[in-house]
Formats: structure tokens, C-alpha cells, sequence
């Protein structure tokens, strides 16, 4: 724990600490651009010099200097001074002043430090310098000019995302950063680097010319692309959201967040429902709220208790507990989420969560990936576990291989294989401190009594530790599992049902369901064009809503906007319809909603995470059966809002499909 | 102090330097190289730096650290999964600088025998030979030399019999200056873009593939078996106090013979010019000023440097250094504003772009040399000039930085003269442009 001196204020910093971390723990700014504390320290851009006593006669970078014990540091010196101001001017030199039209214009790092710390003016009387764009893929925009080389995009392309397609080449002023072949950058995390970019070089394209980010309303909430679960803030204008960002959480997202949750939100002004729709003459004509209520009524008037509901991948779980109560009213509860037909056993939450923590995956040393592609599934999981490998961890996986950016043995794609592990896997396994199992949607079906027989038998839940975790890949699905949305046989319980609801459920067979269907959803997708009444309902955006991530995580997320037309919250509206179906649901306002959920499932009450007690079903442990596949075929097309979003479209046809799309010349 | 006198052949360690003799096993053994060189091993690692850091060897590649010490910071017990690693800095691209190539194409055995010396004394498993990309022959020759080393059983799998295992290898940079830097020559060399590291760590903890390593100038190798075989204080007998021994200087320019030479360190110039280049082109009037280091380093305006000893702290005391002791020699039919401005050119050229002050901080200064050099500039830029040479210098990651930086400042301390002059002359008479001199 080395002591030292800041601006004369005493600070202890832990060891390995730098010199920078320690300037801010005693509470002093360094500015810096190539410093990021998730990347590697690369010391290039020489912004955060202080002057260290003992030590040369000149400045040191801060970044790069490890706080040693009875170090002086100065960081308002008049050599610190000069110092900046003299890396202010040499920034700026080659740096376009194209505020006016720069995106980053109002966010730019740059711009605030060249406030605070340079000189005001440019001694400069040569030529700039100017640079070609590049294309880095339908996400990312380029104004190489604007580029101070800080390499920060480099490191996250190669230290987080593991795509190593961003890189520098030629060298001197000459030096320009660029994709490899200056082809479309293969990452589903691409978008980070326009966060990272401390100037207007990389700039994020959907979004390019939109806004100024002074414009903007900016609503703290969740994201529901994937059932990770990313903090995000959703920056709206009006009635529209231009953009997400992801917020800091150090047990969730870190502070990345993936394309789809960035960009999918043009998605949320096209093809939307605004007006209740009634199926007559086997079409769907508008129809008036009334109408439509009216419809639903008469046929729930002969339906008795025969009415179930299906939650949607991307329903919060609001909704979904105000269907149940509904639903109840009526006698039932055929409830269910997991529209393609899965019918795992529920019985234990704990052998379907993911138990490890999103965090705690960083820490384990030897991993089991069984029909997971994690890259698709949980991309920020498999960011932790790039990490966990770099601590030293071991992965094997069983499943069609795949590029899951790290090293991977694997196992082939016959599940049979999980009844007679390789050697040097128990070898590993049995020496792992912190040895973790991740089961996915593939493997579900026919293995998950053998992995929750490998959690007994390998030892995965010890003291502090359970290392055996389910990845979902829906933001409903705990929320909705622990809302008691799962029948024994699954899906197939509920295809008799003579009146059914449709929580924003667009992935089921709908010509399975016989009886009257009742669409409750914010896109005009599959679900809305095979049901008899749509309702048209908010969005993740429009609503405040809860959601559990795949860990057990509650979160709360807030309204950023208000729905389009005649679109109502869907709690509401179930609300309404309670009303004319005879049973009035007891609440009136949210707050009620959420005390009626408390009392229902008292682990929705509070945001935080749930710890679900280990006693797991004891199910068949034979494990059989051959992956072909796994269940995301296409990563940017997954649920109604991306499927509309057409930065979403063109980012499946060009990564997934390999289409390629010219540019016109400018 | 001790008298300087010159060196008499008898002491010379370089005694192919000319190329007179073949370069082979067979005649550098006739030279006396590779001659019971076990009997070095068996005095054991500890020894051996003992006689390095008694004979005063001073590193030879410029800053003049002193290598005995350079060795003994290698780790005492190195691990088998973490090994250490010698590496030789041949990416001779200095300009001005040329005695590593003499060595290396006349003399490799030297070189390869001071390898598994040097690589012996610091525990190293291999060394790793940079050379510069441009040495096409003397790559070729050099790829030959430790063939042959390899074939008579020299290196390799205990070496010379002495039981120690020990590899050399030689690696072709691709012609970057910036590679003689010994963090980027160790990027370069794992096969990455060549940019200098971050200090700390240092190479001797975190070097070649995160492993201790120690970078060594050709000649500051080459001469190890000597100094072994002839003992320290042969060595120390030679240059004055503090700045020991024999050393290469190769003097290029306004001189009648230039010529690439061993002599006794601390060698006053002007004896040095005179015994072996033929003295100035034009006599001793006619000398204008020096570069007596290698480019980076700055020049030394005549009346300065004519009786300055040749060593790393006589050239300090004028304001310079002894570098790579690569001499310019440069009288009064030069253009002197023009030379710093092509040096400046060459630093623009060749630096790495990974660090700020030095990506846009030599660009900048190369511009506005070119304008001093028509005197198309304002008086006030001179000092503008020299504010931007104090941003760089100090500031960058490696000392790339600093020796664009310093060219530039001897220019304007010694000459602001001629730069003001040019300026005024442009801007007053009206005149045509400066007249420049022929190449």
C-alpha cells in the first residue's frame, strides 16, 4: 500500500495502483485521452504528465507510472503546466476545427480539455493535415481527420471484443487508425468504440446528424435486447428515442453495451401498432378500443376458464403479472414464456439461473460451455469470460463449433460426450478452485438433468461458489419463470386454450392455437398478423418496467417516452379489458401493480440480486442427442423491435449474410 | 588524469575492419578470434562481469551506459519458462553511423563469439542479432558466420564444449529507424508494429516475450572477448577518466579521407582528423562546424570542437555528445540551415506516430526549418522554433523526441545569426531567393 504526496495531500492507493489513480484519489483531475481504465494502458497520448519527485527533471506520464511510496507528485507545477499546454497545441495542430459540424460536438473530450487546459490559441501556420475515411461497418461512422491516434478503439477491438479488425498503419504523421481491409469491423460490440473515442473520429452512423447532445432527454433504464440485462440510457427528443448508450455497472454491462442494444431503437418508430385492431372477414380492419374490447368480451363470455397467456421474449414483468391476475380472475393459469417449445424443468430456479454472477464468471478457471453460443447469446457474458481466460482460465465447450473469439476446446456437438468427459477436462475440473458450467438453450432439452448430474459430481457448488449457470437469452424469461409463466409440457399445455393472450409474443406457432387469439404488442409482426384482436401496447422504452436479467437480477428501468397513437402501457390495458370482462384487477396506478406483484413474488419487490437456494430437481441424467445448431440463427434479428430497425436489417445483411453494400463516393 | 595517446595497431581489436583478410571461421581464428573461448566461459558469470564493469566499456550505441552494469541487472537464476534473452542492436540507422556494418561484414566472428560471451555472462538461452534491413550483404555474411559457428560447434548445444547451451539468431528488420530502439527492436522482433514501450517495466524485468532481456550495441559485444581475453585494465589504459577504451569513429563529410577508424577514446578532434582523415577539406579555417555523434545529437560550431576530446564527457561539456561517435564533418561551403532542416526531415519521416509530441511535433518542426532555410518566416518563429523543440523534448516516450529536438536547438543556438539573416535579407532587399548550395 504505497503512501504518497498529491499537491501535498497525503493519499494511500492499493499497490500496483498509478500515479494517475492516485492524483484521483486525492480528488485531483488528469486530463487524458489514450487512458481508459478498462483497456491496457498505452501511454501514447503523453496528455496526463505530472511532475514525480524523485524522479527525472522532466514529466511523467502518470498513466503509465506505478504509485511508489514516498512519491511527491505535482500535477499543478508550471512544468505541468507547459506540459499540457504544449500537448494541447500539438493535439490540436492537426485536428480539424469542424466543432459546428462534428457530432461529438458537445460531448468531445478534446473540446472540454482544450477548455481547461490549453493555450486558446495555435501558433501553428502550416497546412493541416487530412485523412481518408474508412469504413468500419453499418455502425460506426469515420472523419479520420479528426483522429488524435490515442489507439484507444485498437485496444478495445483486440483487449475486450477479441476482433482484432482495428488497427494503426504507416507511422509519423502518417500514422492512421483503420479497419482491416477497411472492411465492415465483424464485432457485435462495435459500437463501444464510438463511446470510447474521445473525438469526433468515430462517431456512430444511424445516429450521425440527429442531435446535439444538449437536446436531449436522458432516461436511466433497462435493456431488454438480451437477458443480460445492460444499464442503458435512453436519450430521446420529443416523442422519439435517437439513441441508447449504456450506463456503468460493474455487475452487469461494465460500461459496453452490443450493437443491437444501441441501435435497435430506430426500430421503435416503424411498423408500430397505434390503433386496435379486430380480425373481420379474415382481415385485420382498425377498429376503436370499445370494438375491440367488445369483441374479446363476447368470446370470453363461452371461454370459462379456458384462457391462458403467453409472455413475449421482451415483456417486462409488469405486464406479465398483470395477465396472470387476469387471468386468475378467470380461473386460469396457463401461463407460459417459452414460445418455442421448451419444457425444462422449473421446479428449481436455481439449476435455471445463471448462478455464477455475470461478474462472477470473470474469476472462474475452468470452464464448460454445453450449447451456448455465448457470443450471440450473452455477448457480455462472453467479454467476462475473454477475462476470466486472461486470469488464466481453461475452456472447453460441447456444440457446433462456432468463433467465440477465444481459444475453445472442443468436444464436438453429440451430447452423449457429457456421460464421458475427456481426461484432461476432469483433470482441470478437479484442480479448478472455481471451476463453472454454462448450459444453453441447445443443451437444455436433452441434457439438463446431465449437467446438473456434472454440477454433483464435478463439485460445482461449494463454499462462496456455485458454479453451475443457464444462459437465457430473453429479458422475460426469469422475470417471467419466477411469475410462473411454465407448464410441465411447455407450450403445448395451452394450444386448447379458447381464448389466448399474446404479451408481446412473436416467436410461438401460432397455427397451433385453436381458440380466439388476442395480440397484446407494440410491432406489427408475427404475433399481430396471426391474431383476431390486436391491442397495441408500449415498448421497453414507453414504459417503466421490471426485468430480471439471467442471473436473478431485478432491475427497474424507466419510461423515456410515451407510446405512439392510441397505444397504451399493456398493464393498462389489461386493467381496462379486467373491467369489461366482468373482475376488476386491484390496482389503479403502478405503484399498486408492483405492491400486488410484491405480495405474489416477493423477490420482485426490491431491485437487486436474488439469491435462489441450490436444491435441484433430480431429472434424467442421460444426456443425448446432437446440436445441430443453436437457437439464435441471426444475432441482429432477434425480436420485433430489431426485425423493424433497419440499422438492425442491414447489420444482419451484412455480418451475417455477407452482403455488401457500396458506398456512394463523396 | 592519464596522457591520451593514440592507438598503435597492436591494440587494435578490430583487426579485419578494412576487409583485408576474409571474413571466415578460418581466418578470424586466425585473428585470434574464437580461441579457446571455454577458457572465458570457465571464469564464470560473475567474473566476467567483474572484468566488463572494471575495464570502464561504456555502451557504444549512444547513451553510454556502462555495460558491465547493463549485464549484472539480469536475473541471477532465470526460470525455464521464463528465460533471458540477449539481444544485439544492429539496426545501425544513425545517419551518419557505419561501424557496425564494418564489423559485421568484415568481422561477424567477433560479434557472434561476444554473443554467447556476453549471452553466457547474463544467463541468457539466446541471442537475437537485429540486423537493419538495408545490410543485404551484411545480412548474407552474417546468416554465413554463425552457420558456420553452428557447424564447428561454436554455439548451439554446448557451446565451444563448455556445456552451456546457447542459440544465436539472426532477425532482418524491414529498414525503420525507430526499430534501434530497444523496446520497439523487441516489438519488432515478436513480430509486432515497431513502437517503443512504456518504461517502466524495463527490458531487463519485462523484455523479448515478457522476459528479461538485455539489449546490447554490436560493438559493445563485439569487443567483449577482447577485453576478456587482454584483461580490464589493457581496456581502462586507454581514454580518459571515465570514458575507457578503444572505440570506432567514422568520420564522413568536409574531411580529405573519411574513413570509419578504431582509436583510443577521449582522442582530441583535431588529432583525429589529422591522423586519419587527412585534415579538413579546405584546412582548419575553412571548418565550419561538427555533428559528432550521429544526427540526433547536436552540432558543435568550430572553435568548440577543435581541440574537444572525442568521449561521452567532453562532448557534453560543449553542449553535445559523443553518440554513436558517427563525426560530420561540415565547412563553410554548407549549408547549414539546410542540413538541420533535412536531419528534421528525417526525423518526421521515420517517427513512429505513436506518441503526441513527437507524431505532430517533428512534422511542425520540419515546416518551419524549411521556411527558416528560404527565409520565409518572421524573426519571432526562431524562438516559436525553439519553444516547440522544448515541447517535444522531454515528453515523448522514447528519445526519438529528443533527438529531433536537439538538432534543431545547437542550430539556433550557434547560428540564429544566419537564420535571422536570411529572413531579413528576404523580407528587406527584395532579393531573389537564397542561393543554395549544389549536393
Amino acid at each position: 500500500m504505497p503512501k504518497l504526496k498529491v499537491d501535498g495531500i497525503e493519499v494511500e492507493v492499493p499497490q500496483g495502483a498509478t500515479v494517475l489513480q492516485a492524483c484521483e484519489a486525492a480528488g485531483k483531475e488528469i486530463p487524458r485521452f489514450c487512458y481508459h481504465e478498462r483497456l491496457s494502458i498505452a501511454g501514447n497520448c503523453r496528455m496526463c504528465l505530472v511532475e514525480v519527485k524523485p524522479g527525472p527533471p522532466k514529466p511523467q506520464a502518470s498513466c503509465a507510472l506505478p504509485a511508489a511510496d514516498n512519491q511527491e507528485v505535482f500535477t499543478t507545477s508550471p512544468m505541468v503546466k507547459h506540459a499540457r499546454e504544449g500537448i494541447m497545441e500539438f493535439l490540436l495542430i492537426n485536428h480539424p476545427l469542424d466543432c459546428p459540424i462534428c457530432d461529438q460536438g458537445g460531448e468531445c473530450d478534446l473540446q472540454d480539455q482544450a477548455m481547461a487546459y490549453g493555450r486558446g490559441h495555435s501558433r501553428f501556420q502550416e497546412n493541416k493535415r487530412a485523412v481518408t475515411e474508412k469504413y468500419m461497418g453499418p455502425i460506426v461512422k469515420t472523419i479520420m481527420t479528426r483522429c488524435i491516434q490515442c489507439t484507444r478503439c485498437v485496444r478495445f477491438a483486440e483487449e475486450v471484443s477479441g476482433v482484432e479488425e482495428i488497427g494503426a498503419i504507416y507511422r509519423g504523421e502518417n500514422m492512421q487508425i483503420t479497419s482491416y481491409l477497411e472492411e465492415a469491423v465483424t464485432s457485435e460490440l462495435s459500437g463501444n468504440v464510438v463511446d470510447l473515442c474521445p473525438v469526433g473520429a468515430l462517431t456512430s452512423k444511424p445516429y450521425s446528424f440527429e442531435a446535439r447532445p444538449w437536446e436531449l432527454k436522458k432516461t436511466l433504464t433497462i435493456d431488454v435486447m438480451d437477458a443480460v440485462g445492460t444499464n442503458i440510457r435512453l436519450d430521446s427528443r420529443g416523442r422519439q428515442v435517437l439513441r441508447a448508450l449504456p450506463r456503468v455497472n460493474e455487475d452487469v454491462n461494465e460500461e459496453w453495451a452490443t450493437d443491437k442494444t444501441r441501435h435497435a431503437v430506430d426500430g421503435l418508430v416503424r411498423r408500430r401498432l397505434d390503433k386496435p385492431y379486430v380480425r373481420r372477414d379474415g382481415k385485420l380492419v382498425p377498429a376503436t378500443w370499445d370494438e375491440a374490447f367488445a369483441a374479446i368480451a363476447e368470446v370470453a363470455k363461452t371461454a370459462g376458464d379456458s384462457v391462458a397467456a403467453v409472455a413475449g421474449d421482451i415483456v417486462d414483468c409488469e405486464t406479465m403479472f398483470a395477465a396472470k391476475a387476469l387471468l386468475k380472475s378467470l380461473g386460469s393459469s396457463l401461463l407460459e414464456g417459452r414460445q418455442t417449445g421448451m419444457t425444462y424443468d422449473t421446479s428449481s430456479l436455481a439449476a435455471v439461473n445463471f448462478n455464477t454472477t455475470i461478474a462472477g464468471i470473470e474469476r472462474a478457471d475452468a470452464i464448460l460451455l454445453v450449447g451456448t453460443n455465448l457470443r450471440w447469446e450473452a455477448s457480455l457474458v462472453n467479454t467476462r469470460i475473454r477475462k476470466a481466460i486472461k486470469r488464466g482460465a481453461k475452456v472447453w465447450a460441447i456444440g457446433p463449433e462456432t468463433e467465440l473469439t477465444y481459444k475453445v476446446e472442443w468436444l464436438g456437438n453429440d451430447l452423449a460426450v457429457l456421460g464421458n468427459l475427456p481426461e484432461a477436462l476432469t483433470e482441470a475440473f478437479g484442480k479448478a478452485e472455481r471451476p463453472a458450467v454454462i448450459v444453453g438453450g441447445a443443451a437444455l432439452k436433452g441434457a439438463h438433468g446431465a449437467t446438473l448430474e456434472l454440477a454433483r459430481s464435478l463439485n460445482l457448488v461449494r463454499e462462496g461458489w456455485n458454479g453451475y449457470n443457464v444462459v437465457h437469452f430473453s429479458a422475460a424469461r426469469m422475470g417471467g419463470l419466477m411469475l410462473g409463466y411454465a407448464q410441465k409440457d411447455g407450450i403445448s399445455a395451452l394450444h386448447d386454450a379458447k381464448l389466448s393472450f399474446f404479451l408481446g409474443a412473436d416467436e410461438a406457432d401460432f397455427t397451433k392455437f385453436a381458440g380466439f387469439k388476442v395480440y397484446i404488442g407494440h410491432h406489427g409482426d408475427r404475433g399481430a398478423a396471426a391474431a383476431d384482436v390486436v391491442l397495441p401496447g408500449a415498448s421497453y422504452a414507453e414504459k417503466s418496467g421490471t426485468y430480471v436479467n439471467l442471473e436473478g437480477r431485478v432491475q427497474r428501468g424507466n419510461r423515456a417516452v410515451f407510446p405512439p397513437g392510441d397505444a397504451r402501457e399493456d398493464w393498462t390495458i389489461l386493467r381496462a379489458l379486467s373491467e369489461r370482462l366482468g373482475n376488476v384487477l386491484p390496482f389503479d396506478t403502478i405503484e399498486e401493480l408492483r405492491a400486488a406483484m410484491a405480495l405474489d413474488c416477493p423477490d420482485l419487490a426490491n431491485e437487486g440480486l436474488v439469491i435462489f437456494a441450490w436444491n435441484p430437481p433430480s431429472l434424467d441424467t442421460c444426456a443425448e442427442g446432437v446440436m445441430e445448431g443453436y437457437p439464435i440463427k441471426d444475432f441482429y434479428l432477434t425480436n420485433a423491435i430489431c426485425r423493424a430497425s433497419p440499422t438492425m436489417q442491414r447489420c444482419s445483411a451484412e455480418l451475417v449474410h455477407g452482403e455488401t453494400f457500396a458506398e456512394a463516393a463523396e | 588524469m592519464s596522457v591520451i595517446t593514440s592507438l598503435t595497431d597492436k591494440d587494435r581489436i578490430f583487426t579485419n575492419l578494412y576487409g583485408y583478410q576474409p571474413w571466415t571461421l578460418q581466418a578470424a581464428r586466425g585473428r585470434g578470434d574464437w580461441d579457446n573461448t571455454k577458457a572465458l566461459l570457465d571464469l564464470g558469470q560473475d567474473k566476467i562481469i567483474d572484468v566488463m564493469k572494471a575495464s570502464g566499456l561504456r555502451g557504444r550505441g549512444g547513451a553510454g551506459f556502462p555495460t558491465g552494469t547493463k549485464w549484472s541487472f539480469m536475473p541471477k537464476t532465470p526460470s525455464p519458462e521464463r528465460p533471458s534473452f540477449l539481444v544485439i542492436n544492429a539496426d545501425e540507422s544513425e545517419p551518419g553511423s557505419c561501424k557496425d556494418r564494418e564489423i559485421i561484414r568484415h568481422d561477424p566472428h567477433k560479434l557472434i563469439e561476444g554473443a554467447l560471451v556476453a549471452g553466457f555472462a547474463m544467463r541468457a538461452r539466446a541471442a537475437y542479432i537485429y540486423i537493419r534491413g538495408e545490410y543485404i550483404r551484411e545480412a548474407e555474411t552474417l546468416f554465413a558466420a554463425v552457420q558456420e559457428a553452428y557447424d564447428a560447434g561454436l554455439v548451439g548445444k554446448n557451446a565451444c564444449g563448455s556445456g552451456y547451451d546457447f542459440d544465436v539468431f539472426v532477425h532482418r528488420g524491414a529498414g525503420a529507424y525507430i526499430c534501434g530502439e530497444e523496446t520497439a527492436m523487441i516489438e519488432s522482433l515478436e513480430g509486432k508494429k515497431g513502437q517503443p514501450r512504456l518504461k517502466p517495466p524495463f527490458p531487463a524485468g519485462a523484455g523479448l516475450y515478457g522476459c528479461p532481456t538485455t539489449v546490447n550495441n554490436v560493438e559493445s559485444i563485439a569487443v567483449a572477448p577482447t577485453i576478456l581475453r587482454r584483461g580490464a585494465e589493457w581496456f581502462s589504459s586507454f581514454g580518459a577518466e571515465n570514458n575507457r577504451g578503444t572505440k570506432l569513429f567514422q568520420i564522413s563529410g568536409h574531411v580529405e579521407k573519411p574513413c570509419v577508424v578504431e582509436e583510443a577514446m577521449s582522442i582530441p578532434f583535431r588529432e583525429l582528423i589529422e591522423k586519419h582523415c587527412g585534415g579538413i577539406r579546405g584546412g582548419w579555417d575553412n571548418l565550419l562546424a561538427v555533428i559528432p555523434g550521429g544526427s540526433s545529437v547536436p552540432l558543435v560550431p568550430a572553435k568548440d570542437i577543435m581541440d574537444a576530446p572525442m568521449d561521452f564527457d567532453g562532448l557534453k561539456a560543449v553542449g553535445s555528445g559523443l553518440g554513436t561517435a558517427a563525426i560530420i564533418v561540415m565547412d563553410k561551403s554548407t549549408d547549414v540551415v539546410r542540413a538541420i532542416s533535412r536531419i528534421s526531415y528525417f526525423y518526421k519521416h521515420e517517427s513512429c506516430g505513436q506518441c503526441t509530441p513527437c507524431r505532430e511535433g517533428t512534422g511542425w518542426m520540419w515546416r518551419v526549418m524549411e521556411r527558416l532555410r528560404t527565409g520565409d518566416a518572421e524573426i519571432g518563429e526562431i524562438d516559436m522554433l525553439q519553444q516547440v523543440t522544448k515541447q517535444v523534448e522531454g515528453h515523448s516516450i522514447c528519445a526519438l523526441g529528443d533527438a529531433a529536438a536537439w538538432p534543431i536547438q545547437g542550430l539556433i543556438r550557434h547560428f540564429r545569426p544566419e537564420l535571422e539573416r536570411r529572413i531579413t535579407e528576404r523580407k528587406g532587399g527584395g532579393l531573389a531567393p537564397m542561393q543554395e548550395a549544389a549536393e
